[in-house]
């Protein structure tokens, strides 16, 4: 065990020393460690939510504010990244779109968490009849074209933002749902449930308190993997004109009004699509590092 | 086999039934309607307009017209372009949309095959890094950014290939370009994984054992197993291959069925949406059937259920 490992998570000395060398996470914790690319990942990741989270808050400029003395300036000292149209600062516009999109990327990914974990749970412990026809329509569903649904949606019922998590998040459970059954089929028969149930425990009780947590590697690794997909649906929507609304901005707004302008100010686009790109590369490297730390092969579907 | 391709063509009908319904009432509940514009049409005249494509019919009964024109393959007239039917729209649109999803496929089998089979031969070597770091590059560099730059440096800076339209050959390279790369880096991810799955294997090592050149290993004795998840793979991805090009479409503004379904759906074109809908639907549903198909005659321990 590295002095990192126990350095980074301080606990009490006696627990310490119980769980040294014995627990799986701090096993995983220390592979992962080893991998230059996930801790990379993982840093920039931070270092993006930070600074999208506190530099609006310490900026000089304001994400809305038009000044149009100062239109389609390049970047220089004053704006970093250059100003837009409007003379808006680029740079706090893609801090402020960050939020928006980083927050679509987690909520989103949530939303299809505890569907498919429910699902996946439900269908897997109750197995027989349950079973069958639950996982059916799962894969009747994969055979749906969702995209169309999903544009047909926001088209439909305006842009609004809480609209999208739930659109984008009803999509993507179906994957979800698949993987946690196959690990709970896995763990049903083992000796530590069976006391579960001898004790009298419920059933709820049986699979959210005692199978689900016995299972949260597959998970955690295919919700990082998740996010990517998440951002990558939203920001396709934003291009497409049924993102969130002016003046409001996300890195698919930008991406989108950059690429629309990119031929006289270059600016607009690259940076938003340097930070998105980044984003995504960052948030699978992370990913596929944490699936090799927990060792779990039937993640990437 | 027979029995198992008519069993999953008959399952298919109530699928199809279910988006059909689903559409077209999500479709009607929606505020707005094709006939709303701008400047407000007199009534008499709405009323006409509505009497002659049956909406003032109630709406069950629209419904059920509808299915009955659906059933001899009609997808009815279309709302905003007049005198034009919605068949007509889609077999003027889907031959564009068509090429391009074709040209694309190409392209992502040409670069992504390759890819994947160098960076599983010469794994861990500085040959598997660089094909493994282009596939995360696209995957990670959406094709609404990659398009945009490429234009800008192929098309406005070198002037070799035409930055938008659809008529000469010039203009079918970026498109192709940029819509099959996205799907070669999937290709080459699960190229490299099922390839090295294979290679493990002990009848690789008896292949081996019996001096089998390596390039003979590989083309002969991996690769129809290796290519399963690709198989796999390539069904849902021709599909988004063909809705995919929503994106490339607007920004290569090619005259496509990608485009016409978005812009169908802002102006409320019930049919059109509907239309492109069915035919979406059935693509993805047909080519998912063939991948089963393909799966079992590539695996043969797997088994037509």
């Amino acid at each position: 065990m590295s002095p990192k490992a126990t350095t980074s998570r301080p606990a009490p000395a006696a627990s310490d020393a119980i769980e040294r060398g014995s627990s799986p996470w701090r096993d995983a914790w220390h592979r992962l460690q080893k991998n230059r690319l996930a801790v990379a990942g993982g840093a920039v990741l931070l270092f993006l939510g930070l600074a999208c989270a506190l530099g609006p808050l310490f900026g000089r400029y304001s994400y809305e504010e038009q000044d149009l003395t100062i239109t389609f300036q390049a970047p220089n000292s004053a704006h970093w990244c250059g100003t837009d149209q409007f003379g808006r600062d680029l740079l706090v516009r893609m801090l402020v779109g960050g939020r928006i999109s980083i927050m679509v990327g987690m909520i989103a990914t949530f939303v299809a968490l505890v569907i498919g974990v429910t699902w996946g749970a439900v269908a897997g412990f109750f197995g027989g009849k349950t079973d069958t026809v639950m996982m059916r329509l799962v894969d009747i569903m994969y055979a749906l074209p969702f995209t169309i649904f999903v544009i047909l949606l926001m088209v439909f019922f305006g842009r609004n933002i809480f609209l999208l998590f739930f659109a984008i998040g009803a999509v993507e459970w179906l994957t979800m749902a698949r993987i946690v059954r196959s690990q709970i089929m896995a763990i049903k028969k083992m000796e530590y449930i069976e006391a579960a149930r001898s004790l009298g425990f419920g059933r709820g009780r049986i699979i959210f308190r005692h199978m689900i947590p016995n299972i949260l590697g597959p998970i955690i690794v295919y919700a990082t993997l998740t996010i990517p997909a998440v951002m990558l649906l939203e920001a396709f929507l934003s291009f497409l004109g049924l993102g969130v609304q002016a003046p409001m901005s996300s890195w698919g707004v930008l991406i989108k009004d950059g690429a629309e302008k990119m031929e006289e100010y270059w600016w607009l686009l690259v940076f938003p699509g340097g930070v998105f790109s980044l984003t995504l590369f960052s948030l699978n490297f992370l990913g596929d590092g944490l699936r090799d730390a927990l060792d779990v092969r039937a993640a990437k579907d | 086999m027979l029995r198992f391709i008519v069993r999953r063509l008959l399952e298919t009908i109530p699928v199809l039934l279910v988006i059909v319904t689903a559409t077209f009432f999500m479709v009607r509940f929606v505020p707005g309607g094709p006939f709303t514009a701008e400047r407000a049409i007199p009534p008499e005249i709405l009323k006409n307009l509505e009497a002659h494509y049956g909406l003032n019919l109630p709406l069950h009964r629209q419904y059920f017209n509808y299915l009955g024109r659906l059933l001899h393959g009609n997808l009815g007239p279309s709302f905003k372009y007049p005198n034009r039917t919605v068949n007509e729209l889609i077999a003027d649109k889907l031959p564009t949309s068509l090429e391009l999803g074709g040209w694309s496929l190409l392209v992502a089998l040409c670069v992504g095959l390759p890819l994947g089979i160098f960076a599983a031969v010469r794994r861990n070597s500085w040959v598997d890094y660089l094909c493994s770091s282009v596939a995360m590059i696209g995957i990670c560099v959406p094709t609404f950014v990659l398009g945009p730059l490429l234009v800008l440096a192929f098309a406005i800076h070198f002037n070799w290939f035409s930055a938008s339209g659809w008529y000469v050959w010039q203009d079918r390279v970026l498109p192709a370009l940029v819509l099959g790369f996205f799907y070669s880096a999937y290709i080459a991810r699960l190229t490299r994984g099922g390839l090295l799955d294979e290679l493990n294997q002990d009848y690789i090592r008896t292949a081996r054992a019996k001096g089998a050149s390596e390039f003979r290993v590989v083309t002969c004795h991996t690769l129809r197993g290796g290519l399963l998840p690709v198989v796999a793979f390539l069904g849902p991805a021709t599909a988004g291959i063909l809705t995919g090009s929503f994106v490339i479409e607007t920004i290569f503004h090619i005259p496509g069925l990608g485009r016409e379904f978005v812009n169908s759906a802002f102006s409320r074109d019930y049919t059109l949406v509907l239309g492109t809908v069915i035919l979406y639907a059935t693509l993805i549903i047909a080519l998912n059937l063939v991948v089963d198909v393909v799966q079992v005659w590539l695996n043969p321990k797997l088994k037509f259920e």
